[in-house]
């Protein structure tokens, strides 16, 4: 289990490095939200991995039985939310500057030869 | 009274979310909403500053470790204060320029990055200061890209994509520490990372902790997003960032204080790798400053100089230089926002930042004088309170000769660099009449504002020196604040 989660958090990562450094804007949004998918995996595996425990105790269990930690579940419920919300900002602004300035690179440089660069369509 | 420490936190949400179902279009409203936040904000953190510290806020009443707390030590006021004061002089700014026109929703952005700022500096949660940094982020987003463009729009992708890198890395870090420590109240992950047998994970967090921390506040070799961003950014967004790279030290400052103390094997390792990187800060801002030829750009490397100085005294884990670095902090905070906006002023009237020579300025006396005086202060020249502020830090660092070599040179640097841009601007002018220019009294008001507050932090150095002595000293003895947290 142990290797399964290890090995998948490392890969996800792996693969969304690689697409983040590809500076343009379609395979890094995709690179970040790999990015976000480990780091979500990740945080799950920190209170422990024990399975087919509940996170809640119900008022019937005697005594403490096993059980998950509950507060990883609410950390990453919070993180999905957040790089969900961000993931829509980084879409529309990548968007944005796709129909401002024709380009779809995210690094800021001036020198790109016109053949990289269609226009889009209904650009004035 | 027992509410007030949300209430920094509370106003600006309820506000800007006011603001932004109530008012669409009422611009005049807005702006009298905004301002009159501003100016509550401010009394609210003044009535903070007069409460003895620490105090502390359970949300939900829940008991510390396992609720989230709000904790307000002095440093935490000040900051508080030093927000709404920035806050009110870009309001005014953005009113009197009538930047708040080129988009819709300036004034509730404004709260929204209010309210993640306030809400960063009293968290006493590391997964809370998470979620208001990210608060603070998606709304100075928004602001970055306030008024549209193709350059500002490129430059906004660039810098939220190196936001969410770090935020990923923000999240990895705490995992990390959560999984050792078992929790992500910062006072007790002090005492518990003391506990911890085999420390190579939690080390491993802390390092990453720091390098988020490190790309907030621009710290060489991480700085790289800054320079772009800020000099892209609106004029009065731009100086409202000039406190967000000190969001960054702030995180810092409380990291090696309460959660890796310096004394800890941890907390040496990180202010030893921090030395090194606050020099290379250092060094590459003034270098930057001065081989600049754009005004923009001088201004951008002259706040990551800052930054380096900062963390040089921060680093040095000694109270007095703490108390230097606090004192610095307000400054420097100041100095790069009054210099923000007089760039945004300039080249509102000479279309161009480049150091190249102009035809002469509207206003060109008045916003000559202004910017001597914040280049002046930036520089670290006497009177003002650069000056002072490096003088308490090499008097608080005796020992250490390379430092003072380091700090002494650099200021030169950006003697020399501002000099330039001051004369290249204002002297290298041909003798035609300036074209007009719509005077904005309001706007001069805002640099007025903050240049006033500028010399009060100057003269009222002797009396404030006590005070942030006092407010090092609680931070380097965390005792008092981890027992009122977690009681």
């Amino acid at each position: 289990m142990e290797i399964l989660l290890a090995t998948a958090i490392g890969w996800f990562t792996a693969v969304a490095v690689y697409l983040v450094l590809r500076r343009r804007v379609f395979p890094v949004i995709l690179g970040m939200t790999m990015l976000s998918y480990a780091v979500n995996v990740f945080l799950f595996a920190t209170g422990g991995l024990v399975v087919g425990a509940p996170p809640l105790l119900e008022g019937k269990v005697a005594g403490p039985g096993p059980m998950t930690d509950p507060l990883p579940q609410a950390l990453v419920l919070t993180a999905i939310v957040i790089s969900f919300g961000m993931t829509a900002v980084v879409v529309m602004m990548s968007l944005g500057a796709w129909f401002q300035s024709g380009s779809d690179r995210v690094d800021l440089d001036e020198a790109e030869p016109a053949a990289e660069a269609p226009q889009p369509e209904g650009r004035a | 009274m027992q509410h007030l420490p949300v209430v920094p936190i509370v106003l600006p949400a309820v506000s800007g979310a006011l603001m932004l179902l109530a008012m669409r279009a009422d611009l005049p409203g807005k702006r009298t909403f905004s301002i009159a936040t501003m100016i509550l904000l401010g009394t609210v953190a003044v009535l903070l500053l007069m409460q003895p510290p620490p105090l502390v806020y359970r949300l939900g009443d829940w008991p510390a470790p396992f609720g989230i707390v709000l904790q307000i030590d002095r440093l935490a006021a000040m900051l508080l204060a030093l927000n709404a004061l920035l806050g009110l002089a870009v309001a005014l700014y953005a009113v009197g320029t009538g930047w708040d026109k080129r988009g819709a929703h300036f004034h509730s952005l404004l709260m929204f990055q209010m309210m993640g700022l306030n809400g960063a500096f009293v968290t006493g949660d590391a997964f809370n200061l998470f979620v208001f940094f990210e608060v603070m982020l998606i709304a100075s987003y928004g602001l970055m890209v306030h008024g549209g463009g193709a350059a500002r729009v490129k430059a906004g992708v660039q810098y939220v994509v190196v936001n969410l890198a770090g935020s990923a890395l923000f999240l990895f870090a705490l995992g990390t520490v959560y999984a050792v420590t078992g929790t992500l109240n910062m006072a007790d992950i002090g005492l518990k990372a003391a506990e911890v047998p085999h420390d190579g994970l939690i080390r491993a967090g802390a390092v990453m902790l720091m390098l988020v921390f490190a790309v907030k506040a621009a710290v060489v070799p991480l700085h790289f997003w800054l320079p772009a961003t800020y000099e892209n950014a609106p004029g009065p967004v731009a100086a409202l960032f000039a406190i967000m790279t000190k969001v960054g030290v702030y995180a810092m400052l409380r990291s090696l204080t309460l959660m890796f103390p310096f004394d800890s094997a941890i907390g040496a390792m990180l202010a030893e790798g921090l030395r090194i990187a606050a020099g290379l800060t250092l060094i590459t801002g003034m270098v930057g400053l001065f081989g600049a030829r754009d005004f923009g750009r001088v201004v951008t490397w002259s706040v990551i100089g800052s930054i380096g100085t900062l963390l040089l005294a921060v680093s040095a884990g000694r109270p007095e230089a703490t108390a230097a670095s606090l004192y610095y902090l307000v400054h420097s905070t100041l100095a790069g926002a009054v210099l923000f906006l007089l760039g945004d002023m300039i080249v509102a009237r000479r279309g161009t930042l480049r150091l190249v020579p102009a035809g002469r300025l509207a206003q060109g006396g008045l916003l000559a004088a202004m910017t001597m005086a914040a280049a002046v202060a930036m520089a670290g020249m006497p009177p003002l309170s650069g000056f002072i502020g490096k003088l308490l830090i090499l008097q608080a660092l005796p020992d250490q000769w390379g430092l003072w070599l380091l700090i002494l040179a650099t200021s030169l640097l950006a003697i020399m660099g501002f000099a330039r841009a001051g004369s290249t601007i204002f002297w290298a002018t041909d003798s035609s009449e300036a074209p007009a220019h719509p005077a904005q009294p309001l706007g001069f008001v805002a640099i007025g504002l903050l240049i006033a507050a500028l010399t009060v932090w100057t003269l009222a150095a002797g009396v404030i020196q006590p005070w942030l002595d006092g407010a090092a000293a609680a931070l380097h003895a965390p005792a008092a604040l981890t027992r009122a947290v977690l009681s």
